[in-house]
């Protein structure tokens, strides 16, 4: 059973600074409740041993009195003194010397629109987030058409994303690794099918996996690309170095590096990629996006072909 | 002079708390969802919001045990044991100020729970 408190997606397997103090927080109050909850059933256990023997009524209006009104109250009011003391550490902010780094994530139904934010024109992406290990990274959270939440429990707290709010969450991840996030609030047909992969990288490799990021992929050109633009999919997709610019579906620059396909619910493999074009319907019920099942068996291919290229 | 009445014989008196209570979460709720909601309306720091709240907490506080003292009072200082269920004036008295002692010991504690949050939160993000 203690394997379901494992793994990329548990809020019981911290790997940052602020699902840790959820998960002590979730631990307190477990063991706290546990203790009252046997409190509870010895005194019950007890009474059903007494039988009928009379009690003196003195001794009863005590036990109603401290058992009853001055424990609870002490301790909920102690409960909830220690669940308050520890939200502003749940929802810091990064400083200004910090806030080198704003990861823009925007939710769609059904993806995640991520944009990286530092001195430069902005670093587009979709459905993967990759940060670097041990540093406050402010995230913006925003949503262009119904509300979505972002959560990562391995990292954080979850956060709505409300049409029309810019609202700010920040994290701090403490050890690398692949970790998933969801969609926290119910926002369609496919929101069940809505997840995020969450790469915790060492500083340097997220450096250079940034810097690469900035560029196009040198696999950018090839027969797949002119396909690509030929079938009119550039219209809603973006493909840095080519004149696919359309930004209604997620960005497809370098989706060869991603780990996951869809919005992290299927692998990244050529075969996904070509069954997804032809019916994304199948694997994705509700997605806005139209089947091209018309299009000519090989042409599908080699635009999968090209797509998991692009690095 | 007295400074409070020998006796209050009104139902009022069973309200008192809980309508204290209300009104300082209404104070509580209202001030900090204005301050955070609409930063051009109010303009001071949220450290004095939070003095305010205090100081609002502090009074209805007194409000609240002064109510339990008359209750107790109203109750005989607990000279008689309940139930006062018999159809009397001297029963109805003695229940109602036991009621309205228990009332206001519900109150205080809830008050406390609705001033906590003001006492740990240190910014509002506006």
């Amino acid at each position: 059973m203690l394997v379901g408190c494992q793994g990329v997606q548990s809020a019981l397997d911290p790997a940052g600074a602020e699902a840790r103090a959820i998960s002590t927080l979730f631990v307190a109050m477990v063991l706290t409740g546990g203790a009252v909850w046997l409190g509870v059933a010895s005194i019950l256990w007890f009474a059903m041993r007494q039988g009928r023997a009379v009690v003196a009524e003195q001794s009863a209006s005590r036990l109603i009195f401290w058992g009853g009104a001055v424990f609870p109250s002490v301790t909920l009011i102690t409960l909830l003194g220690y669940a308050f003391w520890l939200m502003p550490s749940l929802r810091p902010f990064a400083t200004a010397s910090e806030a080198a780094l704003r990861i823009e994530v925007t939710g769609r139904q059904y993806w995640w629109q991520v944009a990286y934010h530092r001195s430069g024109p902005p670093i587009l992406a979709a459905n993967e987030i990759r940060l670097p290990v041990g540093s406050r990274i402010e995230f913006s959270l925003k949503s262009d058409d119904v509300i979505h939440s972002f959560w990562i429990p391995s990292l954080g707290g979850k956060m709505d994303m409300i049409p029309g709010r810019a609202n700010r969450l920040s994290l701090l991840a403490d050890k690398p690794g692949v970790f998933r996030g969801a969609c926290a609030e119910y926002c369609g047909s496919s929101h069940a099918l809505m997840a995020l992969t969450a790469v915790v990288m060492e500083p340097a490799a997220f450096d250079a996996w940034l810097m690469t990021e900035a560029k196009a992929s040198i696999n950018a050109g090839g027969e797949g690309g002119a396909l690509f633009v030929h079938h009119g999919c550039g219209s809603c997709h973006r493909v840095a170095g080519t004149e696919a610019s359309g930004t209604l579906g997620p960005d497809l620059s370098h989706l060869g590096s991603r780990q996951m396909l869809a919005a992290g619910i299927i692998a990244n493999t050529e075969d996904n990629i070509a069954r997804f074009i032809a019916a994304p319907d199948a694997i994705k019920p509700g997605a806005n996006m139209p089947a091209f099942s018309m299009l000519p068996q090989e042409d599908i291919r080699a635009i999968a072909v090209w797509l998991k290229r692009l690095e | 002079m007295r400074l409070l009445p020998k006796e209050v014989d009104s139902l009022w008196t069973l309200f008192t708390a809980p309508v204290v209570w209300a009104g300082h979460f209404l104070i509580c709720y209202v001030s900090v969802a204005i301050f955070c909601a609409k930063p051009g309306l109010l303009s001071f720091e949220f450290g004095s919001l939070r003095l305010g709240i205090a100081l609002v907490t502090g009074a209805t506080l007194v409000a609240i045990t002064l109510s339990a003292l008359l209750a107790w009072r109203q109750w005989g200082f607990g000279a008689h044991d309940p139930p006062h269920d018999d159809p009397t004036r001297h029963d109805r008295i003695l229940f109602q100020g036991f009621a309205t002692l228990l009332l206001s010991g519900l109150s205080f504690v809830a008050v406390v729970m609705t001033a906590l949050p003001a006492m740990f939160m240190t910014e509002c993000l506006r």
